[in-house]
């Protein structure tokens, strides 16, 4: 081995070595490097009693309701397979709106309630004019019915 | 022919003649992608106009991979080849890379506000680019704490070789974990989720950013080599 080789060897050794640490490093961290839970790990695994939780998924169409006079709003987060109702008294971000993704942080009350102190919006990886938007609409509207949908 | 740019010299003339090949069109492409995405592109469908904020903010987050990517490959070659020309180019892609990644992490705070609600939020997207910042940083500060360049880019090269473990957590970061921050637009495997009409200047804007870090690189390779060469004679002879 020359002495070039035995660096490139090192460096390359170097290398491998820290990515295999940081993979290791992840597989341990698992599951708390999630930012939030969607409703269906909160179903599966049962709410942690107390802790505030960052609940994330998609405000369900028609659950808004608001109390007439007052900041309160309640709605429902849902993804596939499970639904939580979510109260929130304050200010919600612009892109707040049914069937938009929403991360809501707080606890968890008796009644399954999650008590928000904070709600945040998760704007999705589609952009597009709102021409096209507004014909795609009107295409999933004709042909409804179990028919895929196209991508808002 | 590549031993021969080997030499800091050489290295030196090539790039004073590459820089206007890169610098023209650099502006030409930055003023397309301006007007295509600042005028040309249609307002997005739910955010309006705040989204175009990414034909600045997508492109400065590319980069400060791209040129972390570009320090590492230097770095890697320095330590292998000991050549001075690739720990020049290390050390030059330091502070463009810091910029870049200054930028996006600007930007998207900016947007995050009136979109997420929020400024700031520590999930794994946010964080990990934060780290990358920080790996910048420390490339720089390491740099300039050890007096004899050749031991100073020796340590910088390691530094910035261990922190290649950052590159694809940011990127898959959006996939592996669940994030505020939303998933990839442009490279999907079934195809990119934006708009021809908002993409086109999009990619303009890439291209811009790129060769203007191509640019901005080289002007900053030559000061190095002026720098650590500044005793030899080919400088003085440049100097005349």
């Amino acid at each position: 081995m020359t002495p070039r080789q035995r660096r490139a060897a090192l460096v390359g050794g170097m290398a491998a070595g820290i990515a295999a640490a940081a993979a290791f490093a992840f597989l341990a961290i698992g599951e708390n490097m999630l930012w939030f839970f969607t409703p269906s790990q909160l179903a599966a695994e049962g709410p942690p009693p107390g802790n505030r939780i960052r609940l994330g998924g998609l405000v369900v169409e028609g659950s808004v309701r608001r109390r007439p006079g007052a900041l309160e709003v309640r709605f429902d987060l849902a993804d596939r397979a499970a639904a939580v109702t979510v109260a929130y008294r304050g200010l919600l971000p612009d892109l707040f709106r049914e069937g938009q993704g929403i991360v809501a942080l707080g606890r968890i009350d008796a009644d399954g309630v999650l008590q928000a102190e904070e709600v945040l919006a998760k704007h999705d990886e589609t952009y597009m004019p709102p021409a096209i938007a507004e014909s795609m609409r009107e295409a999933n509207a004709t042909e409804r019915a179990g028919a895929p949908t196209v991508r808002p | 022919m590549f031993r021969r740019y080997a030499s800091p010299r050489h290295f030196h003339d090539l790039c004073g003649r590459l820089l206007p090949w890169l610098g023209w069109p650099c502006a030409a492409l930055m003023a397309a992608g301006l007007w295509g995405g600042l005028v040309a592109a249609p307002p997005d469908y739910q955010q309006g106009e705040a989204y175009r904020i990414i034909f600045i903010h997508v492109p400065s987050a590319w980069l400060s991979l791209l040129v972390y990517a570009a320090m590492a490959s230097a770095a890697a070659a320095g330590l292998i080849w000991r050549t001075r020309v690739a720990e020049a180019v290390t050390i030059a892609c330091a502070p463009i890379g810091a910029s870049f990644t200054f930028l996006a992490l600007l930007t998207g705070s900016l947007w995050g506000k009136p979109m997420w609600g929020a400024w700031w939020v520590w999930d794994a997207r946010l964080t990990s680019e934060l780290v990358l910042l920080f790996l910048y940083l420390g490339i720089i500060a390491l740099h300039g704490a050890i007096p004899d360049p050749r031991k100073a880019a020796r340590a910088c090269a390691i530094l910035a070789i261990v922190g290649l473990v950052d590159l694809p957590i940011i990127h898959f970061s959006v996939e592996w974990w669940n994030t505020l921050h939303q998933g990839q637009t442009v490279f999907r495997l079934d195809g990119p989720s934006i708009h021809p009409s908002m993409l086109a200047p999009l990619l303009l804007m890439a291209a811009a950013f790129t060769l203007f870090f191509a640019a901005v690189l080289l002007m900053r390779v030559r000061c190095e080599l002026l720098h650590r060469e500044r005793r030899r004679q080919w400088v003085r002879e440049v100097r005349a």
